[in-house]
C-alpha cells in the first residue's frame, strides 16, 4: 500500500483525492467506504415506506391526512416509469374529489421519492415546520397528501383535483454517496397537469443538521409561497429574494 | 412501407423503418418508456431478421424524419458520400455486418459512406463482441497540444468538479489527477452554474495550471455553447468549445442550439488560433435518451437518435465526443447490461462514422448497477480501443452526484490492455517523474516538482 503524501489538500475539497494505492487500485480501506456510502444510497432508493404510520404520526399530531397513491405498482416500475409516477390512480383521483371542499391556497403533499429514508429522517419533522410556518402566514391548507412512489409533477394534479392555488411536495431526492437523505421541496402557482419543470421552484439539500435545516427550508418555502401566491407566478419568474433576517419579520 | 414476416405461425407486422429499427433494438427502459420497443423476444428477434434484409439503399431514400422538417436530416443527407457508398451500395444490413467482420476496408472512407441510421441498424443485429472487434477496426486520430486516438493508447478527461467552483478544490483534484497520471485528452470542469464571470475564472485557472507546468493538453469549460461564444468574445482562454448535441434539430433547439449556432461557434475558436494543428476545436457530449426526454425523438428509437447526433457532430470536427452513457438515469438505460451494451453501441457508431468517441462509463445511485458493472464496460471499451474515459478522484463526482471512472481506474486499464497515454503527455509524464519512463507511477512522483509549485499556488488563490 502506497499512501499519497498530499492528503493536506483535502481540507479544499470533499473530493476522493490522496487515497493512496495499491498497486493500481485503491487500498481497501478507501475501497470500502466507498462502497459503504454506495450501499446507503441503494438502500434509501429500495427500501420502502411505511406510509400508514408515518399518517398515523400525523395524525396524533392533529392533522387531517389524505393517503393516495401513483399509478406505480412497484418500486422497479418507479425507476423505470416516471410517467406513472406522475399520475394518480384512478381511485385515489375520486378520493381526492369527494373530500375537496371550496378549495385552498396550498396543497401540500409528501412522497418519498428515491429516498426513503430522506422522508422517514426529516419528513415528519420539516412537514411539522412547513405547516407551522404557512399557517403563521395566513395560508388555507388542503389535507396533507402522503403520496408513495411519486414524481415531483404528481402534485400537479394533485393540486388541481383540491382547487389549491399553488402546490409544495416534500419529497425524497435521488441519493448521492455524500448524502442519502435529502429531502427536496417543489413549488408550483396554477399546478395543472402539464405544467413544465421550468415552472417550478425547488429547494434542495433539506437534512438536518449537515444540510439545509427543517427550520430554514420551512422559512424559505413560506417566503416564496407567500410571494408567488402574492405575483401569481412560480418557476423561472419567481426569484428567491428573500432577505437574510426573514425571521424578524412579523 | 410495411414489414411482415410470419414466425411459428404468428404473424407479425412493423408498420415502418423507424418502427422496425425501434423494435430491433436490444432492449432498455428509454425505448419502453417510449412505448416503441419490442413487445416481446420473439417479436425482438423477428424485427432484427427483417431489419437484416432492409437494403442500405432505403436509409438514403426513407429519411427517418422528413428532411424539410429536420436539419440533422437534411445534414445526414448532404454529408452521405455517393463515391464511397458505391462498394456497399447493394448491401442490405446483414450483409453490411458480414463485410465488416469479414472483409478488409478503410475506416475513413466507411464513414462517408455510412449514414447514421446504417450504422444505428447494424450495430442492432450484432453483438457486443461485434462492436468491440469493428470498432477496434476504427481508429480515429485528432490533435490539439497532443496527439490522441492512435492505437494502443488511452487518454483520459481530468475531471475535477467541485460543489462550488471553489478553484483551490478543483485545483486540488487537478493536481491529484495529473499525479496518477490523467488528463491527456483534456482538463474539462463541469461548472457548478453557467454564470460567464465564473466560467471565465475557471479557464483563467485551468490555462495557468496548463501554462506554468507546460502540460501539454487542453482545458474545457463545459458551459453552453453560447457562453464560451461571450467568452472568447472578451479574450478568455478557450482552447475547446464544449457542447451537448442531439440526434433532431428539436432536441438541439431544447438544448438552445442549432447548426447554425454550432458553426459560429467553431469559427470563433479557430480564429483564437489556440489549437496549433487547427482542426479540432469542439468537444461534444452525447446520450441515449437525450431527443426522448426532450420530447423531440419523432418515434425514433433512442439509440437511433444517438447515432444521428454523430452526424451533428462530425460536421464540426471535434477532438473529443463523450457519450455520457449511464448518467441519464433508469427511466433510460435500467440496468448494468443496459448501459453496457449502449455504451459499446455508442463507441461503435461513433468511430464507425469517424468520430473520437470516449465515453463516459457511469451510472447513477437510482440505476441497477455498481462498480463491478463499470469494471466490465472499461474494459470492455479498454479492448475496442475507446479513445478517452474520464478520470474523476475516487470515481465519485461531488457536483453532479453519480459514479464515473476514477484514476485509479485508467491505471488499471492501461496496465491490463498495455495502453499508454498520449505520447506528448507521456513523455511530460516521464520529465516530471511522475511516470517511471515504462508506463508505471515512478517512486519517485512523491519529489515531483509539479507537487512542489502547488503550494505556493494555492496559497495565492481567494
Amino acid at each position: 500500500m502506497k499512501q499519497d503524501p498530499w492528503h493536506i489538500l483535502r481540507r479544499y475539497t470533499q473530493a476522493r483525492i490522496a487515497q493512496g494505492r495499491a498497486g493500481c487500485s485503491l487500498p481497501s480501506a478507501a475501497l470500502l467506504d466507498f462502497q459503504l456510502a454506495h450501499a446507503a444510497a441503494r438502500d434509501a432508493v429500495h427500501q420502502s415506506w411505511d406510509v400508514a404510520d408515518f399518517a398515523g404520526r400525523l395524525q396524533a399530531a392533529g392533522l387531517e391526512t389524505c393517503i393516495l397513491r401513483t399509478r406505480i405498482d412497484s418500486r422497479v416500475e418507479y425507476l423505470q416509469r416516471p410517467d406513472k409516477g406522475r399520475r394518480l390512480q384512478a381511485a385515489s383521483a375520486e378520493r381526492l374529489q369527494a373530500v375537496v371542499g371550496n378549495g385552498c391556497d396550498v396543497a401540500v403533499i409528501v412522497s418519498n421519492g428515491l429516498s426513503s429514508t430522506a422522508v422517514n429522517s426529516h419528513g415528519l419533522a420539516l412537514l411539522a415546520e412547513v405547516v407551522s410556518v404557512l399557517r403563521g402566514r395566513g395560508l388555507a391548507l388542503g389535507p396533507i397528501c402522503l403520496v408513495a412512489d411519486a414524481r415531483v409533477a404528481v402534485a400537479d394534479e394533485i393540486g388541481a383535483l383540491l382547487k389549491a392555488r399553488a402546490s409544495l411536495i416534500l419529497i425524497g431526492e435521488r441519493p448521492g454517496l455524500s448524502a442519502a437523505d435529502s429531502l427536496g421541496g417543489y413549488l408550483t402557482y396554477g399546478p395543472k397537469i402539464g405544467n413544465t419543470d421550468a415552472q417550478r421552484n425547488c429547494l434542495s439539500n433539506i437534512r438536518s443538521p449537515e444540510g439545509l435545516s427543517c427550520q430554514a427550508a420551512a422559512a424559505k418555502l413560506g417566503y416564496l409561497l407567500t410571494e408567488s401566491l402574492r405575483r401569481g407566478v412560480s418557476g423561472i419568474a419567481l426569484k428567491d429574494d428573500m432577505p437574510p433576517v426573514l425571521s424578524d419579520q412579523p | 412501407m410495411p414489414y411482415y414476416a410470419c414466425i411459428n405461425g404468428r404473424n407479425f407486422q412493423f408498420n415502418d423503418l423507424k418502427t422496425l429499427l425501434a423494435k430491433a433494438s436490444p432492449r432498455r427502459s428509454a425505448d419502453e418508456m417510449a412505448g416503441l420497443a419490442a413487445n416481446s423476444e420473439l417479436e425482438r428477434a423477428v424485427a432484427q431478421k427483417l431489419l437484416a434484409e432492409v437494403p442500405l439503399k432505403v436509409f438514403i431514400e426513407q429519411p427517418l424524419i422528413a428532411p424539410e422538417q429536420d436539419e440533422v436530416s437534411r445534414l445526414i443527407l448532404d454529408q452521405h458520400d455517393a463515391d464511397a457508398f458505391a462498394p456497399i451500395q447493394n448491401l442490405c444490413v446483414g450483409e453490411l455486418r458480414d463485410f465488416l467482420l469479414g472483409e478488409s476496408w478503410e475506416s475513413l472512407a466507411m464513414a462517408r459512406a455510412l449514414t447514421p441510421e446504417m450504422a444505428a441498424a447494424v450495430s442492432k443485429i450484432m453483438r457486443n463482441q461485434d462492436l468491440i472487434a469493428v470498432a477496434r477496426r476504427c481508429p480515429v486520430v485528432t490533435r490539439f497540444r497532443d496527439t490522441l486516438g492512435l492505437p494502443g493508447r488511452l487518454a483520459t478527461r481530468l475531471q475535477p468538479n467541485h460543489p462550488l467552483d471553489d478553484p483551490r478544490g478543483i485545483a486540488a483534484s487537478t493536481l491529484d489527477g495529473l499525479l496518477y497520471g490523467c488528463g491527456d485528452a483534456v482538463i474539462g470542469i463541469n461548472p457548478a452554474t453557467d454564470n460567464p464571470e465564473n466560467a471565465y475564472r475557471l479557464l483563467n485557472l485551468l490555462d495557468e495550471i496548463i501554462q506554468r507546468h507546460r502540460i501539454p493538453t487542453q482545458s474545457c469549460v463545459l458551459a453552453h455553447v453560447t457562453t464560451s461564444m461571450e467568452l472568447m468574445q472578451r479574450g478568455a482562454p478557450v482552447d475547446l468549445v464544449f457542447q451537448s448535441i442531439a440526434g433532431t434539430e428539436a432536441a438541439n433547439r431544447s438544448f438552445g442550439v442549432d447548426l447554425g449556432l454550432l458553426q459560429e461557434a467553431r469559427d470563433m475558436a479557430a480564429a483564437l488560433g489556440r489549437n496549433p494543428h487547427g482542426e479540432h476545436l469542439m468537444y461534444f457530449e452525447t446520450g441515449q435518451g437525450s431527443a426522448l426526454s426532450a420530447d423531440a425523438h419523432h418515434g425514433i428509437d433512442a439509440q437511433t437518435c444517438e447515432a444521428r447526433a454523430y452526424a451533428v457532430a462530425r460536421q464540426f470536427s471535434p477532438l473529443l465526443v463523450n457519450t455520457v452513457v449511464g448518467f441519464i438515469g433508469p427511466e433510460y438505460l435500467y440496468d448494468g447490461k443496459q448501459i453496457i451494451r449502449a455504451g459499446l453501441e455508442d463507441h461503435f457508431c461513433g468511430k464507425l462514422l469517424g468520430l473520437p468517441m470516449g465515453c463516459d462509463v457511469c451510472y447513477t445511485n437510482h440505476a441497477e448497477a455498481d462498480q463491478n458493472d463499470m469494471d466490465n464496460l472499461l474494459t470492455l471499451l479498454g479492448v475496442a480501443g475507446c479513445n478517452f474515459i474520464m478520470g474523476i478522484p475516487g470515481a465519485d463526482d461531488i457536483m453532479l452526484a453519480y459514479q464515473s471512472t476514477s484514476f485509479h481506474d485508467s491505471l488499471y486499464l492501461r496496465q491490463v490492455l498495455g495502453l499508454r497515454p498520449a505520447p506528448e503527455f507521456e513523455a511530460w509524464l516521464d520529465g516530471m517523474g511522475i511516470f517511471d519512463g515504462g508506463n508505471r507511477l515512478s517512486d519517485r512522483r512523491n519529489a515531483t516538482p509539479l507537487l512542489a509549485r502547488f503550494g505556493d499556488f494555492a496559497d495565492k488563490q481567494p
